[in-house]
């Protein structure tokens, strides 16, 4: 569909900021990375610069505001001294944490020595690819982007500066959650923050993503995280979504789980002007279970956009979505979900349910929930919903002496519950709720 | 397929006695001299040639020949729709022929599985031969002539386009082409340039037609026409049923159905349209159905496609007047080799305004069958309501089935739901009824008749025991 508008098409409307020059830049600034890395990154950026804008009639990004994905204007962060990134979210005790401020190390807290005896690795990127370059070959954006974004998520892996690197070893089990906290500064600054989570066979990790701008100020963040677990991990993942109001938001999310494998991620989303989710789930071996979590509070006059493909690629996998949306002001949201089950994926139970909650007159919810299933013993199911507060709920407590406000409050905290409580962690549910009232208090 | 496509009206000759099994090994030709042929393919000509066969008022010529521009303009929708699409051949499609002209077969020429398919559904002698093309028309003037005049005689018009356009242009202009423009997709500009036929129909105010209207009671009607045009418009308070299409295999050549329905409901009216669709398995039929409701007027479309290669159609509602209803019943069967891409369109426009869509699909062998739908809700209305519900089952292991929904809600003051679920048939369901005696085939036509039942009760009755006996034919052989 690139052929619709050729004409106006110009090189700078393809790259913005992203220039040759500035790749050449970020190339320079990587001493020491390997030479099979610099090739890759070489490889993402011509597909970066080929590769068309998403378009009017492309499916996978209908109803999105395309005009609000631009490129101009944004340029990678500079390499400045990184401020010591502030301990995000109130979780007594972390197993480690890591920081990355403009996409550059600001700072860590190591693993105990009992884990990091284990095998346990918790690092950066950067050091990961002359340690753990098998590693880093084998996961390191290894999956398809089948969600629209491929241009960007080209464009993270061209740009990407460094990120978390997360390893856990056969048959350990980390405990508390690992924090990784990943900020930017700066009007017109781009970031490209990066989460590559590796659980081996029957391993235990929970990793926690938080998105955080140090300025009020438009910001670019183009990020990906990568989630494998091996045969019989666990892999708990949330990430809570603060950047700032004028931030353009793109993250692109992929999970691939294997034989008896779980893994529950959940996402949170409180900022950015336009922001962008997409999240693929690949079922490979039969046993799997992936349960695909978000919150998204959608205020003032921002467009979230969260796009999902759950693909049960064997038998007797598992996948359970549940997305809900608490719309207010001139917010917009966008949902599309597929469930795809391969020819001969017998016995797949997957669910997918999105539920918008409607508190303006002004918002817009858009909801795709798909399906494509090619096999038929199976159970597939899915679920859309828009509507209000329930009026009987309202008057419930406006019969109890509420005000109006707190009583909104109350209830949809009460609708985000049913999500929220699903982590197994109380502590960082309870980090997580302390996070959104920021943003819900009305 | 260039075969298949050139069959459409030709003249078989006697070296192929089974003309519509084996089309793409025929030897067909045509004869040139026909008066009222418009040739194979498409052009300016052939829609000049369409309008003066007609004897058409300038203002119609005009709007073919826009439309023809706008047909050209657009490109085929294969960036959502299955890339099937682009199997169509239009330089090979015959556009009009008259219907005098139509081919005539002799009933030995017919295939013996049609034939044995109107045996087991009990089709009258009579209509068998009508449907299986061997003759070109369906007399039935003296079994419903009765309701022709009972009809006219409560002031209802009820004429085909051609005729609506010239002895009526006074109802019929003002809606014709208002509820579907003719730029809405590729093959409603098709239609708008080559239509001919179908049913134009004016119900008086507060007239109530107690018999539901058929489109073959009409004789010397071109109503399986490739290219048929449908305008009904219920004034105030006024109630209709429509019936089109039957149960039995639709045995045509043509591989091309593109047809245009629009319907009108004025303040209070009620409208209920039919659909049973069998066409032969090579027809692509890619239909755009949709009604514009009135205040506290009611449109409700019963939507049922068994046969086609490729169906899409996706009736809809536009809800204009306060209070509005509109519904969509939709059942559809895909067997091997089937694209069954069906679904509905709620477009709420005014408050207060309710719709409802129930979808079930069936997909045997490796057929495919595709729910797609928009429910669109726009800024500052209140009270409006949508819900709806899609099943999608399963009969064999490659059996495949696709739901592609859009919902757009704006604003804190209505409800909206939509549900879909896929699922097989039960083996214990099954192993019960073998127990009992009844062969496996029959105990899966049994349990696929009882998942639609819900919905074929909302049938006439003589439709509904059509439907059960074809489900029955279709299901035969799928397990096993």
């Amino acid at each position: 569909m690139a052929a619709s508008a050729p004409t106006l098409t110009t090189v700078a409307d393809l790259v913005g900021g992203f220039t040759q020059e500035a790749f050449k830049a970020h190339l320079d600034s990587l001493s020491g990375a390997p030479g099979w890395w610099l090739e890759r990154k070489r490889a993402a950026y011509a597909r970066f610069e080929s590769l068309p804008m998403p378009g009017r009639t492309d499916e996978g990004w209908r109803f999105s505001n395309i005009s609000g994905i631009t490129l101009s204007g944004f340029s990678p962060a500079a390499a400045a001294p990184a401020a010591q990134a502030t301990a995000a979210l109130g979780v007594a005790s972390p197993a480690a944490t890591l920081a990355f401020d403009g996409g550059r190390p600001a700072g860590s807290s190591p693993l105990s020595a009992e884990l990091a005896a284990k095998g346990v690795v918790v690092s950066t990127l950067s050091e990961s690819l002359s340690r753990h370059p098998e590693l880093m070959r084998e996961h390191f954006m290894a999956q398809p982007q089948k969600l629209g974004s491929a241009k960007f998520a080209a464009l993270h892996e061209a740009f990407v500066q460094d990120g978390a690197f997360i390893f856990v070893p056969k048959g350990v089990e980390v405990g508390g959650p690992i924090f990784v906290v990943h900020s930017a500064s700066g009007a017109g600054t781009a970031v490209f923050p990066h989460t590559l989570v590796i659980a081996e066979d029957n391993a235990q990790v929970t990793v926690v993503d938080h998105f955080v701008s140090r300025d009020g100020s438009r910001q670019f963040a183009c990020g990906a995280n990568d989630l494998y677990a091996g045969h019989g991990a666990r892999i708990a993942y949330a990430a809570a979504q603060c950047w700032s109001l004028e931030a353009l938001s793109l993250q692109f999310n992929s999970t691939v789980v294997r034989r008896d494998a779980r893994v529950q991620s959940l996402n949170i989303h409180l900022g950015g002007k336009q922001a962008r989710h997409e999240s693929l789930s690949q079922l490979q071996a039969p046993g799997g279970f992936s349960e695909m979590l978000a919150v998204t509070v959608a205020s003032g006059a921002r467009e979230f956009d969260q796009r999902t493909l759950q693909i049960h690629q064997a038998p007797n996998t598992k996948s359970d979505l549940l997305y809900k949306n608490a719309l207010l002001d001139q917010a917009r949201t966008i949902f599309s979900g597929l469930i795809i089950v391969d020819p001969d994926a017998q016995k797949t139970d997957a669910y997918q349910s999105n539920r918008n909650l409607m508190l303006s007159d002004d918002a817009e919810s858009n909801s795709l929930p798909g399906l494509e299933i090619q096999a038929n013993d199976v159970r597939c199911t899915h679920g859309a919903t828009s509507a209000r507060i329930d009026a009987e709920q309202e008057f419930y407590l406006k019969s109890r002496g509420i005000p109006p406000k707190a009583a909104n409050e109350l209830l949809i905290f009460g609708f985000f519950e049913e999500v929220l409580s699903r982590l197994e962690n109380e502590e960082l549910q309870a980090a997580l709720r302390d996070l959104i009232r920021t943003r819900i208090s009305l | 397929m260039s075969d298949i496509t050139d069959t459409n009206s030709l003249v078989t000759t006697a070296e192929n006695p089974v003309s519509g099994i084996d089309q793409s090994s025929g030897n067909f030709k045509y004869d040139m001299t026909y008066d009222f042929d418009a040739g194979t393919g498409l052009n300016e000509r052939t829609v000049d040639y369409i309008s003066s066969v007609k004897k058409e008022a300038t203002w119609l010529h005009d709007f073919r020949q826009n439309a023809l521009k706008t047909f050209f303009s657009k490109p085929l929708p294969t960036h959502w729709a299955t890339k099937d699409l682009e199997n169509i051949n239009f330089d090979k499609i015959r556009y009009y022929l008259s219907q005098g002209l139509k081919p005539k077969r002799t009933w030995d020429e017919v295939p013996e599985d049609i034939k044995r398919t109107f045996e087991r559904l009990g089709i009258p002698e009579q209509e068998r031969k009508f449907l299986a093309g061997v003759e070109a028309q369906f007399d039935s003037e003296a079994a419903y002539s009765n309701i022709k005049e009972a009809v006219a005689k409560q002031g209802v018009i009820f004429v085909n386009s051609t005729e609506g356009l010239r002895e009526h242009p006074e109802i019929f202009r003002k809606y014709f082409g208002k509820v579907i423009p003719t730029g809405d997709n590729k093959f409603s500009a098709l239609n708008s340039a080559v239509f001919s036929g179908g049913s134009f129909i004016y119900v008086p105010p507060g007239v109530k037609v107690s018999h539901p209207l058929q489109a073959y009671f009409r004789i010397n009607a071109e109503n399986f026409g490739q290219f048929e045009r449908t305008l009904i418009i219920c004034d105030e308070g006024a109630e209709l049923t429509y019936m089109e299409g039957c149960t039995a295999p639709k045995f045509s050549t043509a591989t091309l159905h593109s047809a245009v329905v629009e319907l009108v409901a004025l303040k209070g009216a009620k409208i209920q349209y039919i659909t049973v669709q069998n066409w032969s398995s090579n027809v692509f039929n890619l239909v755009t159905k949709r009604g514009l409701a009135h205040e506290e007027a009611e449109i409700k479309w019963i939507d049922c496609n068994i046969g086609s290669r490729l169906t899409m159609k996706y009736p809809g509602v536009v809800l204009k007047g306060r209070k509005a209803r509109g519904e969509v019943i939709s059942i559809a069967l895909a067997n091997d080799g089937q694209h069954q891409d069906t679904g509905a369109k709620m477009i709420h426009a005014a408050d207060e305004t309710t719709s409802t869509v129930v979808s079930k699909s069936i997909s045997v062998g490796q057929g495919r069958a595709t729910y797609r739908g928009v429910v669109h809700i726009p800024r500052h209305l209140k009270g409006c309501k949508n819900n709806t519900e899609c099943d999608a089952l399963l009969i064999n292991t490659n059996s495949r089935t696709d739901t592609y929904p859009a919902i757009t809600v704006r604003g804190d003051r209505h409800a909206v739901q939509h549900e879909a679920s896929v699922s097989k048939v039960s083996a214990e369901q099954i192993f019960y009824m073998q127990q009992r005696g009844l062969t496996e085939g029959q105990a899966m036509s049994l349990s696929v008749n009882g998942f639609i039942n819900d919905l074929a009760r909302q049938f006439p009755m003589e439709y509904s025991v059509e439907l059960k006996r074809l489900i029955d034919l279709e299901m035969e052989g799928s397990v096993g």
